[in-house]
C-alpha cells in the first residue's frame, strides 16, 4: 500500500476548504434552525391577530341576530321595562346625518382633491400634509370642534346638523387625499391628447380626469362613508341622542353608535341586546360600504378595458 | 409621490384661471376649517390657563367640586394603555404582515389582505361592546388570576380582580390598532424589491435571514411609520376605551385598576361640566389634539416615503 503522495502536503487550500466545509455545515443547522423558529413565530402571530379579529365578528353576529326582528328595525326606542321597541330613531338620524356630510364633504374634497392633483408648490404641499395629519387627529376632538362650532353659536341646541358638521370634517380629509391619488393616476398621455384638442381645462377635467379617475373616486368616498357613519365620540357631544322620531336636522338625533355605546353599560339585558343588535346594523353598513366600494372599482375598471 | 404631476403647459385663458381659482379655494376652505378648529379649540382652553397657570396639566388631583383639575392621571393613563396595546401590537402586527406578504400562499394573500382592511373598518364602538360583555370576564377570570401568579411579584398586578381596568383596555387598543398596523406594515414590506429578496436568496441566505435584513430593515421607515401611526390612533380612541377602563380618576399602581384616559375623562365629565371645568376639558383636548397633530404628523413623513398608491389604501390609512 502506497502512501498518497498527497496526503503528506499540507496543501492550504484543501484545508481552508475542509474548514469552511465544517463551519458551514455547523452554521447552516444553525440558521435553518432559527429561520424555522423565526417564520413559526411569523405563523403564530398571524393565529393570534386573527382569533380576537373573527371573535369580534362572530360574536356580534350570533349575538346581534337575536334583536332583529320587524319591530327592531320600524319602531322608536321605547322606556325601559316596556317590551318591544326598536332603532328606527337611530336609523334615520345615522342616515340623514350621514347623508348631509356626505353631501357637503364630496363636492368641497373632490374639488379640493382635482385641485392638489394638478398643483405643486407650497400651498398644495402644505393642504396634501394638513389633510395627511387631519385624518389621524383624535375624533373627540373634532366632536368637541362641532360643540364649540355649532352647538354653542346655536343657544346650546344639539342638533344633527353639528354631529353632521363633525363626520363631514372627519369625512373631507379622507376624500381629498383618496380623489387626489385617484386624480393622479390618471394617465398623462390622456390629458395632453385632450389638450392637443384645445380643451379647456374644467373640460378635461370634465371629460376626461373625472371619468378616468371614477373607479378610484367612488373608492375613496364610500370608504369615507364607511369611517364617517362608525364615529361615536364626536356625536356624543354634538346631537346628544333622542328616544323620539326626528327627521329634523336641526333638533336632537340618535345614532346607531350612540346606541350602541349607551346601552352597552346598561344593567339590564335586553339593552345590552338592543346594543348587539345595533352594532350588528352597524357593521352590515359599513361592510356593504367597504365591499361595495371594491366591487363598483372592479367592475368599473373591468368596463373600460 | 408628493412629485408635480407631469404637464404640457399652455397658456390659461381667463376662463380656465378661474376655474383653476375655484378649485383652490375649495383647497383653500379645508385648510380655513381646519385652522378654525384648532384656533378655536385653544380660545376656549384659554381660561383654564388663565385661571389655573399651567401646572394643572401634571397636577395629580382631579376633584372638580374642590377646585382641584389635575390631569396628569389621565396623561398616564393615556400613555399605559397605548404602551400596553403597542407593545402586543408591534410585534404581532410585523409578523402578520411578514406573514401576509411572504408566508401564505399567492393565492389566499389578496382575500386575507382584503379581509384585514375591512377590520380596521369595524366601527370603534363595537370593540367597546364587544370588549366589555365578552373579554372582560375572560380577563377576570382566567388572565388576571394568572398573571398575578405569575407576576405578582412585580407589584403591577395588586388588588381584586375586576375584569376592566388599564389591562383590559391596553388588550382592546390592541385589538383595535392591530388591522391598522398590519395593513399598512404589509403594504411596505410588500414594496421591497423582488430582485433583492432573490439576490439574498441567491447568496444562500435562510428565509428568516431574507425577511430580517432585506425585507424589514429595507421597509423600516415605513414600519415605523406604521407603528407611528396606530399609536396615534391609541392615543386617541375615545368611545372603546370609556366602555372598558372602569373610569377612576386616580393615579394607579396596577394594571388591573380602573383609570382614565383623557379622552375618556372629556366623553364622560363633558355632559355635567361647566364654568372652569368646561374649560379645562377644551384644554385636555387641546393636549390630545396636539399630541394627535405631532403624532400624525410624525409618521406621514415616515410613511410618505413609501409608495401608497392606491384610492383604497389612502382611505384606510
Amino acid at each position: 500500500m502506497t502512501a498518497d503522495p498527497f496526503e503528506a502536503m499540507v496543501d492550504p487550500m484543501v484545508a481552508r476548504r475542509q474548514l469552511v466545509q465544517s463551519t458551514a455545515t455547523a452554521t447552516l443547522k444553525r440558521r435553518l434552525l432559527a429561520s424555522r423558529i423565526q417564520v413559526g413565530l411569523c405563523w403564530a402571530f398571524l393565529a393570534i391577530a386573527i382569533v380576537p379579529l373573527l371573535g369580534v365578528l362572530i360574536y356580534v353576529i350570533i349575538k346581534g341576530l337575536p334583536a332583529w326582528n320587524a319591530d327592531f328595525f320600524t319602531q322608536v326606542t321605547v322606556p325601559e321595562g316596556i317590551e318591544g321597541g326598536g332603532v328606527w330613531n337611530a336609523i334615520v338620524g345615522t342616515l340623514v346625518i350621514g347623508g348631509i356630510a356626505t353631501a357637503v364633504s364630496v363636492p368641497l374634497g373632490l374639488g379640493a382633491g382635482l385641485f392638489l392633483s394638478g398643483s405643486g408648490g407650497r400651498f398644495a404641499y402644505g393642504t396634501r400634509f394638513t389633510a395627511d395629519v387631519m385624518t389621524g387627529v383624535p375624533s373627540i376632538t373634532i366632536g368637541i370642534f362641532g360643540y364649540i362650532a355649532i352647538v354653542r353659536n346655536d343657544g346650546e341646541q344639539y342638533s344633527g346638523i353639528a354631529g353632521a358638521f363633525a363626520i363631514g370634517l372627519i369625512m373631507l380629509p379622507v376624500i381629498i387625499r383618496a380623489s387626489e391619488t385617484a386624480f393622479r393616476n390618471v394617465d398623462p398621455d390622456l390629458r395632453e391628447a385632450g389638450l392637443a384638442l384645445g380643451a379647456r381645462e374644467a373640460t378635461l377635467d370634465r371629460r376626461i380626469t373625472l371619468p378616468t379617475a371614477l373607479p378610484g373616486v367612488i373608492t375613496g368616498v364610500l370608504l369615507a362613508i364607511a369611517r364617517g357613519i362608525g364615529e361615536t365620540a364626536p356625536l356624543l357631544l354634538t346631537i346628544f341622542g333622542n328616544q323620539y322620531l326626528q327627521w329634523n336636522p336641526t333638533k336632537p338625533m340618535d345614532a346607531l353608535p350612540l346606541v350602541i355605546y349607551n346601552d352597552s353599560s346598561q344593567p339590564s339585558a335586553e339593552l345590552v341586546q338592543v346594543a348587539w343588535g345595533a352594532a350588528l346594523l352597524l357593521m352590515v353598513f359599513v361592510f356593504t360600504l367597504n365591499i361595495g366600494s371594491r366591487l363598483t372599482a372592479a367592475f368599473l375598471a373591468r368596463e373600460r378595458t | 409621490m408628493a412629485m408635480a404631476p407631469r404637464t404640457l403647459r399652455r397658456r390659461l385663458v381667463p376662463a380656465d384661471r378661474t376655474y383653476k381659482v375655484a378649485l383652490g379655494i375649495l383647497a383653500a376652505a379645508f385648510g380655513a376649517v381646519t385652522a378654525w378648529f384648532v384656533v378655536s379649540l385653544a380660545i376656549q382652553a384659554r381660561p383654564a390657563f388663565s385661571k389655573l397657570g399651567f401646572s394643572f396639566i401634571v397636577g395629580k388631583t382631579w376633584s372638580p367640586a374642590f377646585g382641584q383639575y389635575g390631569l396628569l392621571p389621565f396623561i398616564l393613563g393615556t400613555l399605559e394603555t397605548t404602551a400596553i396595546a403597542m407593545v402586543l401590537a408591534i410585534p404581532i402586527g410585523l409578523g402578520t404582515a411578514i406573514a401576509l406578504a411572504y408566508l401564505v400562499p399567492r393565492k389566499v394573500r389578496p382575500p386575507l389582505s382584503t379581509a384585514v382592511e375591512l377590520l380596521a373598518a369595524i366601527p370603534s364602538v363595537v370593540y367597546g361592546l364587544w370588549g366589555l360583555i365578552v373579554v372582560a370576564p375572560i380577563v377576570r377570570d382566567r388572565l388576571e388570576p394568572f398573571l398575578t401568579a405569575a407576576f405578582g411579584w412585580t407589584g403591577l398586578f395588586n388588588g381584586p380582580n375586576e375584569g376592566v381596568g388599564l389591562l383590559l383596555a391596553g388588550i382592546i387598543l390592541f385589538i383595535m390598532v392591530l388591522p391598522t398596523m398590519t395593513a399598512i406594515s404589509r403594504d411596505v414590506i410588500a414594496a421591497v424589491p423582488e430582485d433583492q429578496v432573490e439576490a439574498a436568496l441567491a447568496l444562500g441566505a435562510t428565509r428568516s435571514q431574507t425577511l430580517r435584513r432585506v425585507v424589514v430593515r429595507g421597509s423600516s421607515k415605513g414600519i415605523l411609520g406604521a407603528a407611528t401611526l396606530a399609536t396615534g390612533r391609541a392615543l386617541g380612541e375615545t368611545v372603546a376605551v370609556a366602555l372598558v377602563i372602569g373610569n377612576s380618576n386616580y393615579i394607579v399602581h396596577s394594571v388591573k385598576s380602573g383609570s382614565a384616559t383623557i379622552a375618556s375623562l372629556i366623553v364622560n365629565q363633558f355632559g355635567e361640566a361647566s364654568g372652569t371645568e368646561l374649560s379645562v376639558l377644551f384644554a385636555a383636548a387641546l393636549v390630545l389634539l396636539v399630541i394627535g397633530i405631532v403624532v400624525n404628523a410624525l409618521a406621514r413623513v415616515l410613511v410618505r416615503s413609501t409608495s401608497r398608491s392606491s384610492a383604497a389604501s389612502v382611505a384606510v390609512a
